[in-house]
């Protein structure tokens, strides 16, 4: 009983430490005047001059459209490199997965570093464009190592019944292997997704005047405590809370019909897993 | 057309833009500029990286990413033990409680302890209200490594719990029958099991605590240098870019050099790992 008592304190304890600076942001968000230890009543207007904030609104806009797009690319490039991995022999795959591996083994300094260093020397110029490019990069070994273990998984005899009752190569593909392979490419597609909402590092590196959400939340931190940033930490955070709920609505459903096939991972905790070895 | 054909159009964008980045590193590391213009073969660079001035700088880093870490370990195991040897129904929700600020953008978490730090922020208020003296919080080396173990603390608990739900629990019966008490059990059974996850954790925090620069620049200030920071100012104030892509390279080696070791120890489990 006193073991039960100390360990849910203890679990409470470091929930509080995670949870407490959040909240506290939360609160302030709502406060009237600028302090961040004197409540002095509630007010809305740091989401109304949030909203108002051209800087924050066209962030927002870049962080999204990145998100987007460098996703849908590197679902489509990494989708087929897979499908191409897959089939090929073991010494080229094994060439190509390693140095896929180098994006999530490097720290994203050094990754936003040589992305500069390249698109420097080749006299580019860096905004909008380079943002994405950079983005797609190092989305492109996420995705690939969400869609090939479900390649794996997959059976090849039902892509050659397919191919012997007449069915062209590209329809065999359409028809067969990617509604089969098509979990993966959606958890590829989601986590390329956050990765790219989340970064900053790499972004960093990889444009000069096109700031990301990311970026525009460095530049107000530095210049010390804001009250909109706390009023977008709110946004933020419940936007955060509800695709969390969705992503596991999909991943437990997904589970109860997956249930007894080998090889399946809990969704969110794969998905966490693989974020953090982006994150820093 | 033969299917392995899928992976050409990556495979031009891995060697443009994954593959060639890298060497052009190393070709900063290893060049510079002549008083002519041109670029010449050089290990001023390399040397220049190891001057006591700079190595100073890495020193601090690794020390405190050590130390970080090691309070996300001694922080982030109980958490993983008690999650994955909890019987309550309500255990799935615990650990996404834990996760959930993992999802939310680390800058935004490292602005929190902003405001708490801050000289008229809630804590000095705090103090305040307890009569005690203001105290400065914010831009030393404890703020940075507090900033650190907030934003890397579910990266050690994750790991280290998706390898402990794992554990066959009639070995744990088996040492339990075989007459070991609690903590021997810990000690001989479960504790081994788990170093897999273990050292992941360790990786998983102890290299983006290396390579930081946003969080010790938000709560270490601009006098507090980390080697993150020394690569970041060298390649965005200073420009001396051959200068900063020896730096990366020796952050790169450093980094690498652990992720071998890292791969030597859990060679035969394949839990703690991330693919």
């Amino acid at each position: 009983m006193v073991k039960r008592v100390l360990k849910g304190s203890y679990l409470a304890l470091i929930l509080l430490f995670m949870y407490l600076p959040i909240l506290i942001l939360v609160v302030f968000s709502f406060n009237d005047g600028k302090s961040m230890a004197n409540w002095s009543g509630f007010t809305l207007h740091w989401y109304a001059d949030l909203f108002s904030d051209r800087m924050i609104l066209n962030s927002l806009w870049v962080t999204l459209s990145v998100a987007v797009i460098s996703a849908l690319a590197a679902t489509v490039i990494g989708t087929f490199a897979a499908i191409g991995l897959h089939s090929m022999r073991k010494t080229p795959k094994a060439i190509i997965t390693n140095i896929s591996y180098l994006p999530v083994a490097n720290p994203d300094l050094v990754t936003g570093i040589s992305l500069m260093l390249l698109f420097v020397f080749f006299g580019i110029s860096r905004g909008y464009v380079t943002l994405v490019l950079a983005h797609i990069t190092f989305n492109l070994p996420y995705v690939i190592f969400s869609v090939l273990p479900k390649l794996k998984q997959t059976n090849n005899q039902t892509y050659e019944a397919a191919l012997d009752l007449g069915a062209t190569p590209g329809e065999a593909l359409r028809k067969v292997v990617i509604p089969e392979i098509m979990p993966g490419i959606i958890s590829g597609f989601i986590l390329a997704f956050t990765l790219s909402l989340d970064d900053f590092v790499v972004s960093f590196f990889t444009q000069q005047n096109v700031q990301n959400l990311s970026i525009t939340i460095y530049s107000l931190a530095r210049k010390g405590i804001n009250p909109k940033i706390n009023a977008l930490s709110t946004l933020m955070f419940v936007t955060v809370l509800l695709l969390l709920i969705i992503v596991n609505r999909r991943a437990s459903k997904e589970e109860a019909r997956m249930k007894g096939r080998n090889g399946r991972r809990n969704g969110v905790r794969a998905f966490s897993g693989e974020k953090a070895a982006q994150k820093g | 057309m033969k299917r392995s054909y899928f992976a050409l159009p990556y495979t031009v964008w891995m060697a443009i833009l994954i593959f060639a980045p890298m060497l052009l590193i190393l070709f900063y590391a290893f060049t510079d500029e002549s008083a002519a213009g041109g670029v010449v073969f050089t290990l001023t660079n390399i040397i220049e990286a190891f001057d006591p001035l700079f190595t100073g700088v890495l020193l601090r880093s690794v020390w405190l990413a050590f130390v970080a870490t090691a309070i996300c370990l001694l922080l982030g195991y109980p958490v993983a033990y008690m999650l994955a040897r909890s019987k309550s129904k309500n255990v799935t929700s615990l650990l996404v409680l834990f996760i959930l600020p993992m999802w939310m953008n680390f800058l935004l978490r490292t602005y929190a302890w902003l405001v708490l730090l801050d000289n008229n922020g809630l804590l000095n208020s705090l103090f305040a209200l307890l009569g005690l003296d203001k105290v400065q919080l914010l831009y030393n080396q404890n703020a940075v490594v507090l900033g650190m173990v907030y934003n890397f603390l579910p990266f050690m608990v994750l790991p280290i719990h998706s390898v402990l739900v794992k554990i066959d629990k009639y070995q744990i019966e088996a040492a339990e029958d075989l007459g070991a008490d609690s903590l021997t059990v810990f000690r001989k059974v479960i504790f081994p099991l788990s170093v897999p996850g273990v050292i992941t954790g360790i990786m998983m925090v102890f290299v983006p605590a290396i390579t930081t620069f946003a969080i010790s620049r938000l709560l270490g200030g601009s006098q507090f240098m980390l080697f993150g920071d020394l690569i970041e100012n060298q390649f965005i104030f200073v420009q001396n870019w051959h200068f900063g892509s020896a730096l990366s390279l020796i952050m790169l080696v450093l980094v690498l050099v652990s992720l071998a070791l890292t791969n030597k120890f859990d060679k035969a489990e394949d839990g703690g790992r991330l693919w």
